[in-house]
């Protein structure tokens, strides 16, 4: 028998693999091997650690030291420098982008001190297709526990207790939900986990189904034993084939220890899981649609009343979840609803996962607790806005949500501010953009998003969002009308309340909440023709001013021949001729071209 | 799996082998300076790593150092147990170290006549 000395955590998520992890972990294995430590370190793939723009990641334990951007070159020195002498390598280690400081350990990095790490807890800090790495950190204790000890509803009752609310966006009263579902009449039930993950820009539900898919399977078979389902479902995006890939293994893993199928633990509740794959149609998230597809149907939505928990597979009473929600419950039932309740603010209790996309420094996940600042969120944890820039505006939740502007950085982050402030929490995807953004350009860049997966069941869906697309594009290529942000506006409200479906009913919320915060950019392109932000492209010209020295670079680098001058005079550009690509403006070393 | 018994008893078994990814348990730290690998740290360290493997203690973390400036000393080995201070052995020997992790590491008891330092934190 050997004793394994030092753990390699590498980061295999999605984004770390695609940044060259895989060679990274050969390369340990190679360099192991020739120093002859390969009997007493040990190397172990994990999920995501959420510090995607640091990928690949690399952490050497017990020191904990947390190495990014990790090359198969570096390995070498890695091994001979902190495996074989204990040094650490100064250069792989991270640095704060604004104190240059460089910080040996993973929790002392900015991004990760204001984080409140529960949900992500094991994600990056154990290997996801290794079941006893889950029962090591106390997995399944939940479960054992609440169909040992608990009465059914004595489960219901403790996630009522603890506040949780829907994390896919609705943030509806969990425990409330899976009332509903444990009273409804029949005696066959389903559990369905709605991981179609839809909204640009959010990741937050692949990365826990990557890092840690247990935890969804536990909290699944919990609420299969609160509400009286033997059977369940997960309904995943095909385009996550390692979330897929990963969830399988767990599934088998636990069939395999007797914690999913019959008789679990002796306590005679039966539960198994199975794994739907989604073709990747964004309305599938919408919870009657999903229903109708996991029964080979086409995805549509349906009316509702009847909800899922009177009526919903196969017609039988269903409990639909989002990943995080399940991931959420593990921990209310083994540390208890009192302890999660004192997480959060008064209405919205726990902590959040956030996918921090867009023109921010530090890319990646996010978990913190509820009520925290926008500020802190794209300040202290997102390390800012790139390039130093300004900020302009954030997006949050998806194409169902809305842009809030700077003078909002300082709300509080819950449910009800979100929606009071003409946002939503949606699943959490968070983009961030500068004061090169466009507002009118972003709503139209979300209306194209729910116009093309509109399932094209109602009209106001149907036709509606194209209409309003039509507008925008009109405005973004200088032909807005007076009359325009009207009609706009009323079209916005007959959607929102005559869709079908959560698809169309939100779906006007991005022009909304825009004409609510920058109806003054709207009002410039109709108006004036004029983008303030420089974005829209039929809107702008380019112009060369008098510090040009005639160098020539531009009239080289113009592909529509739209620019002539003499050398070492001042050029001139042919509007009639200019294609506006910008490839003048970003050429020129005298910073001599403008765009007006 | 039949039982939650069997559950408990499955933790319990791998309860230690997440250890080196949380803080806590005794710490044996092989000075590996340049100085002490001449001193023959490595041989050091494969004794303590053989030795730790024989006697099963999985809480034990077995770590290494630069140079601390004693190299006359070398080969150094620092034993930590929690809560009590840093004791700091010089010129160890392989031949040393299962006395050391017997009577320092498992029982607690300080080896004088091989100590050369000790820090109280």
């Amino acid at each position: 028998m050997e004793h394994i000395r030092a753990h390699v955590l590498i980061c295999a998520g999605t984004g770390c693999v695609s940044s060259g992890s895989k060679k990274v972990e050969a390369a340990f294995q190679t360099e192991l091997v020739k120093k002859g430590l390969d009997k007493e370190v040990k190397i172990i793939e994990t999920g995501c650690h959420g510090f995607c723009e640091m990928g690949p990641l690399v952490i050497i334990y017990p020191e904990g030291t947390f190495y990014v951007r990790v090359q198969e070159a570096d390995v070498a020195d890695l091994v001979e420098t902190h495996l074989y002498k204990g040094r650490i390598v100064e250069r792989l280690l991270y640095k704060e982008p604004i104190s240059h400081e460089s910080i040996p350990s993973y929790n002392e990095i900015s991004f990760y001190k204001k984080q409140m790490r529960y949900v992500l807890a094991n994600c990056g800090h154990i290997n996801p297709e290794e079941i006893n790495e889950y029962i090591t950190e106390g997995g399944y204790e939940a479960l054992g526990k609440a169909i040992t000890q608990m009465k059914p509803d004595q489960v219901v009752e403790e996630v009522k207790k603890s506040g949780l609310r829907g994390r896919g966006g609705g943030g509806f009263p969990t425990g409330m939900k899976w009332g509903f579902t444990a009273g409804a009449a029949g005696t066959k039930k389903y559990v369905v986990c709605n991981a179609d993950e839809g909204d640009p820009g959010a990741f937050m539900d692949r990365s826990v189904l990557e890092g840690d898919p247990h935890r969804i399977i536990e909290g699944m078979a919990i609420c299969g034993y609160a509400i009286g389902a033997d059977e369940g479902y997960v309904y995943v995006r095909a385009e996550y084939p390692l979330a897929i890939k990963r969830l399988r293994v767990a599934i088998q893993q636990a069939e395999e220890l007797g914690l999913l199928g019959e008789n679990i633990l002796g306590s005679g509740f039966n539960f198994k899981l199975k794994i739907k794959e989604g073709a990747g149609a964004f309305v599938c998230g919408e919870e009657t649609a999903l229903l109708a597809s996991i029964e080979g149907k086409r995805g549509m939505p349906r009316p509702r009343p009847p909800f899922p928990a009177i009526s919903g597979l196969w017609g039988k009473p269903t409990n639909i979840n989002n990943v995080e929600t399940f991931a959420n419950v593990p921990q209310i039932i083994t540390k208890g609803a009192d302890w999660y309740a004192s997480i959060g603010t008064e209405r919205s209790k726990g902590t959040k996962v956030f996918a921090l996309t867009g023109r921010i420094n530090n890319t990646g996940l996010a978990e913190v607790p509820m009520g925290i600042t926008m500020r802190e969120i794209i300040y202290d944890i997102g390390g800012g806005i790139q390039g130093g820039k300004k900020f302009k505006a954030v997006q949050i939740g998806g194409p169902s949500g809305g842009c809030l502007p700077e003078n909002k950085l300082d709300l509080s982050v819950d449910y009800d501010s979100l929606i009071q402030a003409g946002a939503m929490m949606g699943s959490g995807g968070l983009v961030v953009m500068d004061e090169t953004t466009c507002m009118v350009d972003v709503a139209k860049f979300f209306l194209n998003f729910t116009q093309a997966e509109s399932c094209g069941k109602c009209t106001p869906c149907r036709e509606g969002t194209k209409r309003m697309l039509e507008i925008l594009t009109r405005i973004t290529e200088g032909e807005g009308r007076e009359g325009d942000i009207e009609l706009l506006e009323s079209m916005a409200k007959n959607i929102k309340t005559t869709a079908l479906c959560g698809l169309g009913q939100t779906a006007p919320n991005p022009v909304l909440s825009t004409l609510h915060y920058f109806r003054d950019e709207y009002e410039a392109h109709i108006k004036e023709k004029r983008c303030p932000a420089g974005a829209c492209n039929n809107l702008l010209q380019y112009a060369i001013i008098d510090s040009c020295k005639g160098c020539g670079l531009c009239k080289k680098v113009c592909p529509a021949e739209a620019i002539s001058g003499e050398k070492k005079e001042k050029h001139e550009i042919d509007l009639i001729k200019c294609i506006k690509c910008g490839a003048c403006f970003g050429k020129c070393p005298f910073k001599s071209i403008v765009k007006s | 799996m039949k039982t939650i018994e069997d559950l408990k008893r499955l933790r319990e078994e791998l309860k230690t082998k997440n250890n080196l990814r949380h803080e806590g348990g005794t710490q044996i730290i092989v000075g590996m300076g340049t100085c002490g690998i001449a001193a023959g740290a490595r041989q050091v360290m494969t004794a303590v790593l053989e030795e730790v493997a024989k006697r099963k203690l999985e809480d034990v973390k077995v770590c290494q150092t630069g140079c601390i400036g004693m190299c006359e000393k070398e080969v150094l080995l620092d034993v930590v147990r929690p809560g009590e201070p840093r004791i700091t052995y010089g010129r160890v020997t392989p031949a040393d170290v299962p006395k050391i992790i017997a009577e320092h590491v498992v029982n607690g008891r300080i080896i004088a006549e091989l100590a050369v330092g000790k820090i109280t934190e």
